[in-house]
């Protein structure tokens, strides 16, 4: 489904990702962990283009997203993306964020827009809150109103940046709840995240990365209990240990 | 020892009413005209393609370092041989194009203002650079770009008076008239400060009201 080969990517003369290569098979849920600066959000941006890459090649269920000749606007209707920091509109309600790019972009007529709007978030627990504006919502249900948005344009991948980092410890759970419920449901999906729990639980395969570079993969079960690397054995030691 | 003699307000009631009346109306037309110039302007300071942005932006900072005065002068002067502008269009043209270049700047900064995080969430659902400006961005620049624009409009009004210099009739010229023929130059003066205050004053009023009605759509 998700195809990375041999990235490589600089801000500058930071190298961040250095000859990074994945395959993510379809209905598959990849978890990113790794410290800080390990490269993991740039990687996850450069699957959607929101980072270009120097380069290497990345496909997405067959489109090639860094090809000068795709159009990155309709790669990006297969390939939901939610941030750590929400980035829900503002000025639009719930379900105005929720509809807003299946009507402007797909051409949806309102009804239809809002019938699949509703559903969504209702499905989210949000069904009291078509009409909260994002300001109205704690971080845990703007999320949620995020994840909706993204799930609207009905993605065959699903991009997770560090969804729960900003969420006050109380709103992590309902947030992985969706999350989790996505994993169930069969959606190919890519996860960085902090929340090791989390990560063992839905994930196929974590993936570790540090210092630009994918250092180990493995199952959750063995990755967690026996890591081959150092590094990764490290950062277990560092992480596991509050 | 100068003499009052403040019935020369009084008296001639109708020329300041008149000048007030202009000095609203050729500040009106210019604001008007200069909020298209500065959205132009403004989108070409943040625009990508290299002749756009040197246009736009040398508009800007040539304005910006001109005194309205000269500006004035060389509009009417010069803008006024090649198209026949009289000084009642030479001021508005003059003024427009002055407080455009000031538009451009807010109208750049309001853009900016609004969080990357905003275009990336947009460009992620699929929408192109230019459904993602329209239906994002622009809205939310919007917001925060009409604040100082009222501020701008209530600027235009106090700057209008400059266009006396070019014999165009406002305010202000018909008070220096008025001082010609009354020798009054205190009390006209001082009436004349009175008005300016009174318009843009409530003005100020008028926007802060809106402002708050906004505020309370979005919050």
């Amino acid at each position: 489904m998700i195809s990375i080969k041999n990235v490589n990517k600089s801000f500058g003369d930071h190298h961040v990702l250095t000859d990074v290569s994945l395959e993510v098979p379809k209905s598959n849920v990849i978890a990113l962990i790794g410290p800080s600066g390990a490269g993991k959000s740039t990687l996850i941006r450069t699957i959607n283009a929101l980072e270009p890459v120097d380069n290497g090649e990345i496909l997405v269920d067959g489109i090639s997203i860094h090809d000068k000749k795709t159009d990155i606007n309709v790669a990006r209707l297969n390939i939901g993306f939610v941030f750590q920091n929400f980035n829900l509109f503002p000025f639009l309600t719930a379900l105005e964020n929720v509809t807003i790019s299946p009507m402007k972009v797909k051409g949806l007529s309102k009804e239809a827009a809002e019938k699949r709007g509703k559903e969504l978030l209702t499905s989210l627990g949000l069904a009291d809150k078509f009409d909260s504006y994002p300001s109205r919502l704690s971080g845990g249900q703007q999320q949620r109103v995020a994840i909706a948005r993204a799930l609207a344009m009905d993605p065959t991948v699903m991009l997770f940046d560090e969804p729960t980092s900003a969420l006050d410890p109380e709103m992590v759970t309902e947030v992985l709840d969706a999350i989790r419920k996505l994993a169930k449901d069969g959606m190919t999906m890519v996860v960085v995240t902090h929340e090791m729990g989390f990560a063992k639980e839905i994930c196929d395969e974590i993936v570790f990365m540090a210092d630009g570079k994918i250092v180990e993969r493995a199952a959750p079960s063995k990755f967690f209990t026996n890591p081959d690397t150092q590094r990764a054995q490290d950062f277990l030691s560092k992480v596991l240990n509050h | 020892m100068y003499q009052y003699n403040w019935s020369v307000i009084p008296q001639n009631m109708d020329v300041f009413i008149d000048g007030a009346l202009k000095t609203l109306e050729i500040s009106a037309i210019a604001i008007l005209l200069a909020i298209p110039i500065g959205i132009i302007f403004g989108l070409g300071r943040i625009s990508k393609n290299k002749v756009i942005l040197f246009i736009s932006s040398t508009y800007v900072e040539i304005i910006r370092g001109v005194p309205l005065l000269v500006l004035l002068m060389w509009i009417f002067y010069v803008l006024g041989q090649v198209f026949r502008l009289g000084s009642y269009w030479g001021s508005i043209v003059g003024l427009a194009i002055f407080a455009g270049a000031f538009i451009a700047e807010i109208v750049r900064t309001g853009i900016q203002a609004v969080p990357k995080g905003q275009m990336e969430a947009a460009r992620s659902l699929g929408m192109s650079h230019t459904k993602a400006m329209t239906h994002i961005i622009l809205p939310q620049a919007f917001r925060r770009v009409l604040p100082p624009l009222a501020s701008q409009f209530i600027m235009l009004i106090k700057d209008s008076s400059l266009v006396s210099i070019i014999a165009a009739t406002d305010l202000t010229l018909n008070a220096k008239n008025l001082v010609a023929t009354s020798f009054r130059s205190i009390e006209v003066w001082t009436f004349v400060a009175l008005i300016y205050f009174i318009m843009t004053f409530s003005l100020s009023l008028i926007i802060r009201y809106f402002e708050k009605r906004l505020l309370k759509s979005e919050a």
